[in-house]
């Protein structure tokens, strides 16, 4: 739509500014408490992802709009080792850093809309969004 | 030839600095000084062109140069208006020298230059060094201050502690808390350690995972973890993300959680003019009889 901004994932210190961000547009748009806690979670896990699988990456947000509802898009971008078997990281429990392999899914249920396209060796792109209701 | 390149410098230092002065004025008009009043910007700028023809004079960095940086750092001076002002003045001088000189061959016009950098150049590094030391020094003071406030332990009462937890928690921050948590638990001998997250914006899964393990290792030496502080909208989240917080029990405030502590060690808040009354009361009873 017609602003678009984005954060740059370089340092584990990127993943607050990208969530500062994400939690600023989600207010301007006017999303509950509740639901900005839901995607400043939902930021904050893709972001770290990058960090940790891909070293470096952006996370950039889009307002997105229909006829009667506006909404945010997160777009979850990096050029890492993408992610060799996808169903098996969209199951709850499934970490090779040894974390709680809740993430993904997690960001799942978190948000409304959750796409994945990742190319094993050339990197992960996750667009998730919800709308204002 | 150097030499005959600073003397014309020197010499018409009054031309070069009235031009610089007039370039450097003009550049300000659309730009970062803006804020600061006139007179203090040509007073300032006035200094700065003396300052580099002290050192120009004296063959190299002067104390004129360290004290005029420091007092611009202090004052929160841009640092662009160090490195403009510089490259201005590079520019003047090249202009000015190239102006007197009668007769020019390349070899003549890159001698000028090599002349100019070597006087500019030394100065801009130690300004820039100088800022940029500024800076660091900054962050790596606010570094032990973060680091002060990251993770305090509390012992509020014999045997239990309370850690309140405020901002981000990274994983450097994670570790400082597990370990003053262990090593707390251990000094204070406490039975019931509350941590409490009213203060911490976002808990995803890695702060969760933290937690966990934080709680894990407590049960360990044989305390009890109770999270505190947990907010309604935190509560959704970790549900949507399915985290399981059930290995150790939650509460909402830290009021209720140090109730719980409190019932954990046997003890209970007793209201004492309660107490009075039954101490009046038996003390009746006695009269009575």
């Amino acid at each position: 739509m017609d602003f678009k901004s984005c954060v740059h994932i370089r340092q584990e210190w990127d993943i607050v500014g990208a969530r500062q961000l994400g939690r600023d547009k989600a207010k301007e748009l006017g999303f509950g408490t509740v639901d900005q806690a839901r995607i400043a979670t939902a930021i904050s896990e893709l972001a770290r992802n990058i960090y940790l699988y891909a070293g470096t990456g952006k996370i950039c947000f889009e307002t997105i709009e229909d006829l009667e509802h506006k909404g945010l898009e997160i777009i979850a971008k990096d050029e890492g080792p993408g992610i060799r078997d996808i169903s098996q990281v969209m199951e709850d429990g499934y970490s090779t850093s040894g974390g709680l392999g809740a993430g993904l899914p997690g960001v799942k249920r978190l948000m409304d809309h959750f796409d994945i396209i990742s190319t094993h060796g050339e990197g992960t792109e996750i667009r998730t969004s919800k709308w204002v209701r | 030839m150097h030499r005959r390149i600073k003397k014309i410098a020197v010499e018409n230092s009054d031309v070069i600095i009235k031009k610089w002065l007039e370039e450097i004025s003009e550049k300000r008009k659309n730009e970062y000084t803006s804020a600061i009043s006139e007179e203090l910007f040509q007073s300032t700028s006035r200094e700065f062109v003396n300052v580099i023809f002290t050192s120009l004079d004296k063959n190299g960095l002067t104390p004129e140069l360290e004290h005029f940086s420091e007092r611009l750092i202090n004052l929160g001076w841009p640092l662009t208006y160090i490195t403009d002002g510089l490259h201005s003045f590079r520019r003047v001088t090249i202009d000015f020298i190239l102006s007197q000189s009668e007769q020019i061959d390349s070899e003549y016009f890159s001698t000028i230059l090599n002349t100019v950098d070597g006087w500019v150049d030394p100065i801009i590094n130690r300004l820039v060094n100088e800022y940029s030391g500024s800076w660091e020094h900054t962050v790596s003071l606010q570094r032990v201050a973060l680091q002060e406030l990251s993770a305090p332990l509390i012992p509020v009462m014999k045997n239990i502690t309370i850690m309140p937890l405020v901002g981000t928690i990274d994983t450097e921050r994670a570790k400082l808390i597990m370990e003053n948590l262990l090593e707390g638990v251990i000094k204070h001998n406490a039975e019931v350690v509350l941590i409490d997250i009213t203060g911490v914006p976002v808990v995803d899964t890695m702060v969760a995972h933290h937690i966990i393990q934080a709680a894990e290792a407590v049960r360990l030496i044989g305390s009890t973890c109770i999270l505190v502080g947990i907010r309604p909208e935190i509560a959704q989240t970790i549900v949507n993300l399915g985290i399981d917080l059930g290995k150790f029990p939650t509460k909402s405030s830290l009021r209720k959680g140090f109730e719980t502590a409190l019932e954990l060690t046997d003890r209970k808040i007793v209201r004492s003019k309660e107490k009075d009354q039954v101490v009046d009361q038996l003390l009746n009873s006695l009269d009575k009889e």
